[in-house]
C-alpha cells in the first residue's frame, strides 16, 4: 500500500513566503577570547543601480562571528572602507590589531546579472590568501554571501565551512481555533527563509535528513496514529512508509541513502528495525524485552548507536547493522539517550541527566572521555552541523523552547530566536550536493 | 443518531446534576481529570452517592470508578498506582460486558527527557493499562495502545505539578 500523496496544502506551504517575516535573532551568550581578529569591509555597491537587497559583507560577519572562531570587527571602527586591493592600506588595519581583511564589491555582469568579487589578506604579511569572482543574481545573493563564509573559513582553519547548510525544526503554536498546528520548517543555517514543509493539527516530530539533503523524514500523527513519512523538499510529495499497530518512529538515514533505521514496537516492546528504501522491506534489528529507540548510523553505515533501559536506566548501547550482541556505549550517569555520531565518527553526542537537569554531552568514544556541554535545564535533540563544528540543540528559554547552538569544544554558545511558538527537535542538514 | 445520544445525554446530565451547587454546570466534572476526588464529596451532596438516581451512560455516572478515564504516573515509571486498579478493574469489566465497544489507551509523558524514548515510554504505560484491562476480560482488540509521548501535554508549566498531570493514560471512547 505505498502511496505517493500529494497534498494541495504542502505544495501551497512551499510556495509561500510568508514564513521570510518570521525572522530570527540570534545572541551569543558565551564567546570565546581566543577567536581570531577579522575585518570584513561592507562591499562597494556603487556600480549596481538602485543598490541591493542584502549586505553581503554583514552576512559574512555574522556567520564567522556565529562560529565562535572568528570577532570580526565593528564597521563603526574601521578607518576606510576599501572595496579593491589597492585600496588596502596595510597598516591600517595592524594598528586596529585585525589578522584578516575582507573586502569585496558588486558589479553588473555583460549578461545583465552580477558578479560577486572578494578578497581575503592576511594583514601581518600583506598578501592575498583567496579571492573570487561569484555571478549572482539579486535573489541568490544570501546564498552567494554564505559560500564566501565558507571559503574564507576553509582557507583560515583548514576545515570546511557550513554555512551554506540549512535546517529544520519543528514548531508548535495555538492554531486559529485553539487547537495546537504543529508545522516542520526548514531554514538556512543563520534562521533565514524558514518556510513551512508540512503542517497538521496533530503531532509532528523527528525530523531526518536524507543523505543527500533532498528528502526530509519525519514522524506525524494524522489520524490518531503515528506514521512514518518521507518528503522530498522540491516538490512537497510525500511519502507514507507501511505502518504498523504501535509504535512508528525516529527514523535516521544510512549515510548512503538506502536504508532507514527506525523504531517499531509491533512484535511487542519498542525495537529497532532497518527499512530497506529500495526493497521496501522491513529487518528486526534489535531484539529486547526493553525499549529500544533513537537509532543513528555511523559515518561508515556499519554501526547503528540507539537508546535502550535494557539496564534498567536508558544508556546508549551500539549494534551492528547486521545484528548480533549490543554492546553499552555510555557509562556516566542515570540517563543518557538520544545520541548522534559525529561526522567523523569519533564522537557521539547526546542528552545527559545531570542533577536532574538535561543537558547536551559529548562523549570522545576513544577515550571514554563525557563533556558536558551546556548549562540549561530541558536541553535536547542535539544535532551535528556537517563539518562537526558546532551542535544544534533546543533549549528552555522562560517558559517556551527555542534553539540554541554549542561549539563541539563547548566554548561558545548562542540562542537563535524564533517568533511565535515552540521551536525544537533542529536538525542539521547534510552539506549541499553542489 | 450518534449526535442526537450525546446531545440528549448532557441533557439528562445536567438535569440530574441540576441543584448541585458544587457541580454548577461544569460538565467537565464526571469526564475531567480530578473525577475521583470531588464525586465522593459532590455524590453525598446531591444523594447520587450509590448511583441509583443517575440517569445516563454508565461511563458518565460521576459516582462510578468509570468515570476516571485519566490516570497518573510516577516519573520514568508506567507501574499502576494502587488508587486506579479499582478504576481499570471497572473498564475491564465494561469492555468485558460490551463487547461492540472499542476504546484508545493514550499513553503519554511529561516533557523531562527525549523525545522518542518517551513515545517508547508512554506505549509502556499504555500497554500495561491494556493488559491491566485483558485481565478483566476486555479483548484485544477492544483497546488500541497509541503512543504520544511528551508531544500533547495537558499542562504546560515546567515543574512537578505540570509534568505529573502530564504523565498519563488516558482511555478514550471514541463512539461515546
Amino acid at each position: 500500500m505505498q502511496k505517493i500523496i500529494k497534498v494541495g496544502l504542502i505544495i501551497s506551504a512551499l510556495l509561500s513566503f510568508s514564513a521570510m517575516a518570521e525572522a530570527l535573532k540570534i545572541e551569543i551568550t558565551q564567546g570565546v577570547s581566543s577567536a581570531q581578529p577579522i575585518a570584513v569591509v561592507p562591499f562597494s555597491t556603487t556600480q549596481v543601480a538602485g543598490g541591493l537587497p542584502v549586505d553581503i559583507a554583514q552576512v559574512v560577519s555574522d556567520d564567522l562571528a556565529r562560529s565562535g572562531r572568528f570577532k570580526p570587527l565593528s564597521r563603526v571602527d574601521m578607518l576606510n572602507k576599501p572595496s579593491t586591493a589597492e585600496q588596502v592600506n596595510f597598516r591600517n588595519w595592524q594598528a586596529l590589531g585585525q589578522d584578516n581583511l575582507v573586502v569585496g564589491k558588486v558589479i553588473p555582469d555583460v549578461s545583465g546579472k552580477l558578479l560577486v568579487q572578494f578578497q581575503l589578506f592576511d594583514v601581518y604579511k600583506g598578501e592575498q590568501l583567496t579571492g573570487f569572482s561569484i555571478p549572482a543574481n539579486r535573489s541568490s545573493l544570501r546564498g552567494v554571501a554564505h559560500r564566501i563564509s565558507d571559503l574564507i573559513y576553509e582557507k583560515l582553519t583548514g576545515q570546511k565551512g557550513a554555512f551554506s547548510t540549512r535546517m529544520a525544526y519543528v514548531t508548535s503554536m495555538p492554531g486559529l481555533n485553539g487547537k495546537p498546528e504543529y508545522k516542520i520548517q526548514v531554514a538556512d543555517a543563520d534562521g533565514y527563509g524558514a518556510k513551512t514543509i508540512v503542517t497538521s493539527s496533530e503531532p509532528i516530530m523527528s525530523p531526518a535528513w536524507s543523505p543527500r539533503g533532498d528528502k526530509i523524514s519525519y514522524v506525524s500523527y494524522e489520524g490518531r496514529r503515528s506514521s512514518i513519512y518521507t518528503q522530498t523538499l522540491r516538490t512537497g510529495q510525500r511519502e507514507k512508509l507501511r505502518s504498523f499497530k504501535g509504535i512508528n518512529g525516529a527514523p535516521s538515514w544510512s549515510p548512503d541513502g538506502t536504508q532507514l533505521a527506525l523504531t517499531l514496537s509491533k512484535d511487542g516492546s519498542a525495537d529497532i528495525y532497518i527499512y530497506n528504501v529500495i526493497t521496501r522491506s522491513f529487518r528486526r534489528l534489535t531484539r529486547s524485552y526493553a525499549i529500544d529507540t533513537e537509532p543513528d548510523w555511523s559515518p561508515d553505515g556499519r554501526q547503528i548507536i540507539f537508546t535502550s533501559d535494557r539496564g534498567g536506566k536508558p544508556q546508549i548501547y551500539r549494534i551492528s547493522v547486521n545484528g548480533g550482541q549490543a554492546a553499552r556505549v555510555t557509562f556516566e550517569g542515570s540517563y543518557n539517550a538520544r545520541a548522534s555520531y559525529s561526522p567523523d565518527g569519533k564522537f557521539i553526542t547526546m542528552v545527559q541527566r545531570v542533577k536532574g537537569q538535561y543537558r547536551i554531552a559529548t562523549l570522545d568514544l576513544k577515550t571514554g572521555f563525557t563533556s558536558i556541554l551546556t548549562n540549561g535545564q530541558l536541553d535536547e535533540s542535539p544535532s551535528y552541523a556537517p563539518n562537526g563544528s558546532m551542535i544544534l540543540y533546543s533549549t528552555n528559554d522562560g517558559l517556551k523552547s527555542i534553539l540554541a547552538a554549542v561549539s563541539s569544544d563547548g566554548k561558545v554558545r548562542q540562542k537563535l530566536r524564533l517568533q511565535g511558538g515552540e521551536v525544537r527537535e533542529p536538525a542539521w542538514s547534510p552539506f549541499k550536493i553542489q | 443518531m450518534k449526535r442526537y445520544q450525546k446531545v440528549m445525554m448532557s441533557l439528562l446530565l445536567s438535569t440530574a446534576l441540576a441543584g448541585c451547587s458544587m457541580f454548577g454546570d461544569d460538565e467537565s466534572t464526571t469526564s475531567g481529570i480530578n473525577g475521583t476526588n470531588d464525586v465522593t464529596g459532590g455524590a453525598n451532596t446531591a444523594g447520587m452517592g450509590d448511583g441509583s438516581d443517575f440517569v445516563g451512560h454508565p461511563l458518565d455516572n460521576p459516582s462510578s470508578p468509570l468515570a476516571t478515564k485519566v490516570i497518573y504516573f510516577a516519573f520514568d515509571s508506567s507501574a499502576i498506582e494502587p488508587q486506579y486498579e479499582a478504576v481499570l478493574a471497572a473498564h475491564g469489566a465494561y469492555l468485558a460486558s460490551n463487547a461492540g465497544v472499542s476504546i484508545f489507551v493514550e499513553g503519554h509523558a511529561d516533557e523531562r527527557g527525549t523525545r522518542e524514548y518517551n513515545v517508547a515510554l508512554s506505549e509502556k504505560r499504555a500497554k500495561t493499562v491494556q493488559n491491566l484491562l485483558s485481565l478483566q476480560g476486555a479483548s484485544g482488540n477492544q483497546t488500541e495502545a497509541v503512543a504520544l509521548g511528551e508531544e500533547k501535554p495537558v499542562a504546560l508549566g515546567h515543574d512537578e505539578t505540570s509534568w505529573h498531570l502530564n504523565r498519563r493514560v488516558e482511555l478514550i471512547y471514541p463512539a461515546h
